[in-house]
């Protein structure tokens, strides 16, 4: 432990370093960029301010992958398991239960709110005995390796605002995203790769996009940027050579170059002609790096059977969470998949299935995966959407055929590792699936937690850009103590 | 009285300078000398605004024993929960309790205490502060909200170097500071300098020996004359201005459909061309459809105010989005014209700026009049690019009156602008800026700490742009004037551009602002001559080069001893590359187009919903236009330009980062715009008669905009050797297949591929993307 305290307090000195600098992913060699006269430089924007003390204490997790369920997947055929509302299946939601909740404009003019059951049986799993949906039975098997929690809530009720809220702390965008606070807050651990990283899959369910903003650096420098790696030729932008450039040839013209800026170093002296030097032996560097991690033909038979066989698709849900193992392993800080596709307003059991289907075995190897290599402890794995769904039917419902709207007050997510409770259930919701009776835990809340996991007080972690310090929980946000190992 | 000022801002400045100077000498806090006469605006408030106001501020709903260390009769009173003591007794330290708690070394009474994560004042600080109060403890309005003040110009020792008045205050704090300025920068980069500055592009080969073989001396001020009166002034000038408008092609939000508003952005570039005068420029587009017998070029400029997002997403709930369209041009207003940051009283009175929630509300009531819904249409076909209240743009109106919009089609053309409805819709508070959770009802006005908004104005948008332009208004000139400064000179005079507040940067210089600011108010808000004044000083002239020992006194160039150089903007680094090799399409204007993009970015990240949902490249010229008619889908911008930094204008930005990233160089290198440009200036240099050493020099000319040094010449001429030598057709045939113009079919494919590299190396180096 002291150890890891001890690596971290090293990085800091390096994140500080190549932060001012604007020096880029990672560290490169520094030995030759260290010109004293920079370090009394300020910064361009607003001033960062460092905190000495972060790691504030020993950290549980280094690194985070969050496997984000983009439209917002139904806690009730998931994760929250509601007799009640089979029993109670078309009869109308009671007024007392709804309360004051404010309804989208897609139910709220709605005549009746009829409660439906989960068409899916739910069974249950492990030591935890935790009720997980038919549609799940990969997570099920892994019910002991899990801290579900069932009292997640938050404050938008629309896609835009409640995704950006996830990711960055606020509704409205231009704030950084919680992988550009990591990246910011600790810095990278690979020389070779971007300390955020970010991977989109799709599935056929009703799908809402994704936004670039949500894996934006806001007002931090643009190395905190989450960097997108895609299926495509290019896994990140730009990054392969034009066709007819080998590798000597393009050491070749870096070396030129690196001749020719000397010169107009020598005669400009602007340090900002160095970096940019370092920072094509940074792009080179990666063009190697990167394809080798791309690189899947080197897993074994078994990793791809317990993945399953889409994982050597590229693009699919189950090759992202094969990658961002490798991207784990290999120190990025802050792996960002999304798979798209979770909004059931209509159609719900089978569009539901189709989702289920693409992420539950995946996401179950993962896990299990990362336990394998002894990595789970230091790794945390979330798995979720950005609000949960209502418990009655948005349009007609029927036996086979209902939707569900959104819904913000109470919503399921998991997270297994880094120093997580394994095998509980936490908080608790109403029976009809609509309120929290225990344990809330609200966004900003679920924010402070993973930050403390990576041994960060949320309170610390600041940064002021336009005359206020901002953070990842601007005002608010509780350490969740009951779910921490 | 006058006098008297003048003699404080004198002082202010020394303390200022000796201040950075020894910061950065090596001793650090050690050898800071506390000044003589201790400034509350520059020296105290700071501090206090930094380290107290959180808790004894302005905002009443956070603050702590009923204590307020910004107004001075609060200050000085006795304090509520001990009467016996008070935070502050002039003139004496050890009996002023604000002195006691920040020097204390009990933890228990220390201030900031430990659980606020406020850093404690260093021990310069708190020597600041002892003699402040020693002092008498005095407050004053903080500097950005008292009317700019018309300074004199200094009398300097180096009389013959100025070339204008900028010059004075520059050099008086260089001659202050010991630092002499750089000569004047070679004519070569004075010109790249200017061309970049004033049209966005590189100077052409016949421009640069025009002017390398005029010997008048006034040669550098035809050259600006000339490239001022280029219809790509106002494009250059634009950019800054679609930033702070958050100009875009799509809607934004999750599905991010299509919307129609580019011809406002042609107006932009029009206005500046026509040079309309700032305070015109301004009026119009707050308030054009407000003028009596408003034209349709007025209506048109007032579609500044509809940039923002617009949901289309079904289901939400209207009055939600209603509020943050009003919010939004709210915060816009704030930022872009006041250089304020009124968006932190959304939600409360403001921490550190005197602005309660109320007044935030007020200025919102101006924009909360508009026929508009938050939901007006989820996606759809060519009726939802734009949304109530629109205009319309007939072929007839571009013939007649808006002759500057580049309408090629007959297609109906709508457009986003404000009007209002008769009726005057209620504004009130809205608790912690909830769009549900009505607080007291408030009439339109302005924050008066600013300036009061007095029964003289109407109380509407236009009654807003008269406030704007009073000659009182302490805020308007001077935030204009200091964006200005920043597109010139990197940075402004406030470097935090957008917050003037008590939070904010101090002015570097800040008579100089002043005088600028006054100067250009007086001569008619003419913006032309205003970016003339500033290009024209020997300020602006000099020589990029750092000295060490200039690096070391001064390594921001915060006193202006050399000249400006930095990073293009991302949109330039485009325009560059392609005007260089000669691919450029100089069309100004019209519907924004995709260029090459790499696959799937949009299709990965779509809804599924709209015209936008699958990237569809364009062919022939349309992919060569400049950098600022790249199409922006909000929610994907274009990636290599928002890798150098652009705006993804969700938001009103006044000021872009400029990173140095490794991304960067992987887009300079495999971007196939400028591997196209590379291959297709090789081309055309080698249909050239003339010698492989005179090609080469031609682009260095072209790319860098100079001639090459001998050595450099000779790297490159050895470079292009060696390839022609060990290059393989095979890999010659494959690097030629980039980009789409066509390849001259006479050409020796390795002779031309090993050119394609040298010149492709030209474009990745450090300096050609760089204003030097």
């Amino acid at each position: 432990m002291e150890k890891d305290f001890l690596e971290n307090r090293l990085n800091i000195n390096r994140r500080r370093f190549l932060s001012r600098l604007s020096l880029g992913i990672g560290s490169v060699a520094l030995g030759s960029l260290l010109i004293p006269d920079l370090f009394s430089g300020k910064g361009d924007e607003a001033e960062a301010d460092f905190i000495p003390g972060i790691p504030n204490f020993a950290p549980k997790a280094k690194r985070v992958i969050y496997l984000f369920q983009d439209g917002a997947p139904s806690q009730l055929e998931s994760f929250d398991y509601k007799p009640k509302l089979r029993e109670m299946m078309g009869q109308e939601l009671p007024a007392s239960v709804r309360g004051n909740q404010i309804l989208t404009g897609m139910t709220a003019k709605q005549a009746s709110f009829p409660l439906v059951g989960s068409f899916y049986d739910f069974k249950q799993y492990g030591e935890s005995r935790a009720w997980i949906s038919d549609m799940f039975p990969h997570i099920g098997k892994i019910a002991d390796d899990i801290c579900i929690i069932k009292s997640l809530n938050t404050d938008a009720i629309n896609h835009d605002p409640a995704l950006t809220f996830f990711q960055t702390g606020a509704q409205q965008g231009n704030r950084p995203s919680m992988g550009s606070w990591v990246s910011y807050g600790l810095g990278s651990e690979n020389k070779n790769l971007p300390a955020f990283t970010v991977l989109l899959s799709k599935g056929k369910g009703n799908g809402q996009g994704v936004y670039s903003k949500l894996w934006s650096n806001g007002f931090l420098d643009s190395i905190h940027q989450g960097v997108q790696f895609s299926s495509g030729e290019d896994p990140i932008l730009y990054l392969n050579d034009p066709e007819g450039l080998n590798r000597h040839e393009r050491r070749k013209m870096l070396d030129k170059l690196a001749e020719l800026n000397d010169m107009n170093y020598k005669e400009f002296g602007d340090p900002e002609i160095n970096t940019k030097v370092q920072q094509y032996e940074m792009a080179y560097r990666m063009q190697t790096a990167v394809p080798e991690i791309m690189d899947v033909s080197k897993e074994s038979d078994d990793i791809v059977k317990m993945y399953g066989p889409e994982c050597l698709i590229p693009g699919t849900y189950a090759a992202n969470c094969l990658l961002a193992r490798k991207l784990s392993e290999n120190g990025v800080r802050f792996v960002q998949l999304y798979h798209q596709g979770w909004d059931q307003h209509s159609n719900l059991p089978q569009e539901m299935a189709g989702q289920a289907k693409d992420v539950d075995q995946a996401s179950a190897a993962l896990v299990t995966d990362l336990k394998q290599r002894g990595l789970l402890d230091e790794t945390l794995v979330i798995w979720g959407g950005e609000f949960g769904r209502t418990n009655y039917s948005q349009g007609k419902l029927e036996k086979a055929n209902y939707g569900r709207d959104h819904h913000p007050r109470c919503f399921s997510i998991w997270m297994a590792g880094g120093g997580i409770k394994p095998g509980i259930v936490y908080g608790e919701t109403d029976e009809f699936g609509y309120n929290i009776v225990k344990d809330p835990v609200h966004v900003h809340d679920f924010h402070a937690t993973i930050l403390n996991q990576l041994g960060i007080d949320h309170k610390k972690l600041t940064y002021k850009s336009q005359g206020r310090r901002y953070r990842l929980t601007d005002v608010a946000g509780n350490v969740v103590k009951g779910i921490i190992a | 009285m006058y006098r008297k000022l003048y003699y404080v801002w004198l002082t202010i400045a020394i303390c200022m300078l000796y201040t950075l100077y020894s910061c950065h000498s090596s001793g650090g806090i050690a050898e800071e000398q506390v000044p003589d006469t201790i400034s509350y605006n520059f020296n105290i408030r700071p501090i206090l605004s930094d380290k107290c106001y959180k808790c004894h501020g302005p905002d009443a709903s956070h603050r702590e024993a009923d204590l307020r260390l910004d107004l001075p009769e609060s200050a000085y009173k006795a304090l509520k929960d001990n009467p016996s003591s008070h935070a502050l007794v002039p003139g004496d330290p050890m009996q002023s309790e604000v002195y006691r708690r920040i020097s204390t070394k009990d933890t228990t009474e220390q201030m900031p205490p430990a659980s606020s994560n406020l850093k404690r004042l260093s021990p310069y600080e708190v020597q600041l502060i002892h003699k402040w109060i020693k002092q008498g403890a005095k407050y004053e309005k903080h500097w950005a909200f008292v009317a700019p003040r018309n300074y004199p110009v200094p009398q300097v020792k180096n009389a013959a170097w100025p070339k204008n008045a900028i010059d004075n205050f520059v050099l008086q704090k260089m001659e202050q500071a010991s630092l002499e300025p750089n000569p004047e920068a070679d004519k070569e980069r004075l010109l790249k300098r200017i061309s970049l500055d004033l049209t966005g592009l590189p100077p052409s080969l016949a421009l640069m020996d025009e002017f390398l073989a005029d010997k008048s001396a006034n040669a550098y001020e035809k050259m600006v004359d000339k490239l001022m009166a280029t219809p790509q002034y106002g494009e250059k000038m634009a950019l800054h201005w679609l930033d702070v408008a958050r100009y875009a092609d799509s809607h934004g939000y999750q599905d991010d459909n299509y919307r129609t508003q580019w011809p406002w952005r042609d107006w932009v570039i029009h206005a500046y061309n026509e040079n309309l005068p700032y305070d015109k420029f301004i009026t119009w587009q707050l308030a054009g459809d407000q003028l009596p017998n408003a034209t349709k070029e007025q209506l048109l400029a007032t579609g500044f105010n509809r940039n923002h997002k617009i949901t289309e997403e079904g289901g939400v709930i209207d009055e939600e989005y209603r509020v943050s369209y009003v919010t939004d041009r709210t915060n816009t207003f704030g930022k872009a014209l006041l250089g304020v940051t009124l968006e932190c009283a959304h939600c409360h009175d403001h921490k550190y700026d005197p602005f309660s929630q109320k007044e935030y509300y007020q200025v919102y009531a101006f924009f909360n009049n508009v026929k508009e819904v938050g939901l007006q249409s989820t996606v759809g076909g060519p009726e939802t690019y734009a949304k109530n209240p629109m205009m319309k743009i007939s072929n007839e109106d571009v013939k007649k009156i808006l002759t500057f919009v580049n309408k090629r089609d007959t297609d109906k053309l709508i457009v986003s602008i404000m009007t209002d409805s008769d009726k005057v819709r209620p504004t009130y508070i809205l608790k912690r800026g909830n769009y549900d959770a009505h607080g007291d009802e408030v009439q339109a006005g302005t924050p008066k700490s600013i300036l009061p908004f007095t029964n003289n104005y109407p109380k509407n948008r236009l009654g807003l742009a008269e406030w704007l332009f009073n000659k009182n208004n302490p805020l308007t000139a001077r935030v204009f004037v200091n964006q200005m400064w920043q597109e010139f000179f990197g940075k402004g005079i406030v470097k935090s551009s957008g917050d003037f507040g008590m939070q904010g940067d101090l002015p570097s210089h800040p008579e100089l602002l002043d005088w600028l600011a006054v100067d250009f108010r007086d001569h008619g808000w003419n913006i032309k001559r205003l970016v003339k004044q500033m290009v024209m000083s020997a300020t602006y002239r000099q020589s990029a080069a750092a000295t060490p020992e200039k690096l070391k006194e001064d390594p921001d160039n915060t006193l202006l001893a050399r000249g400006p150089r930095g990073r293009l903007p991302a949109e330039f680094v485009r325009d560059l590359v392609l005007a260089s090799s000669g691919l450029l399409n100089p069309t100004i204007g019209g519907p924004s187009v995709n260029p090459y993009q790499p696959p799937g970015l949009w299709e990965n990240a779509t809804s599924g919903r709209g015209i936008l949902a699958n990237y569809k490249q364009v062919h022939g010229p349309n992919l060569y236009r400049r950098g600022m008619y790249t199409l922006i889908k909000r929610t994907v911008p274009p990636a290599s330009l928002g890798i150098f930094d652009a705006s993804n204008r969700d938001q009103c930005e006044v000021k872009r980062l400029r990173t140095n990233t490794p991304l960067q160089a992987l887009v300079m290198l495999n971007d196939p715009t400028v591997l196209e440009s590379a291959r297709v200036l090789a081309a055309k240099l080698l249909q050239d008669k003339s010698t492989s050493t005179a090609k080469i020099t031609k682009a260095f000319r072209l790319i860098l905009c100079r001639h090459p040094e001998q050595k450099e010449l000779a790297i490159l001429t050895s470079y292009y050797t060696d390839e022609l030598k060990t290059m393989k057709k095979a890999d010659a045939e494959k690097l030629l297949t980039v980009g789409e113009y066509p390849v001259p079919a006479n050409l020796d494919k390795i002779t031309l591929a090993a050119m394609m590299k040298v010149v492709d190396t030209m474009y990745n180096l450090e300096e050609a993307i760089t204003k030097t």
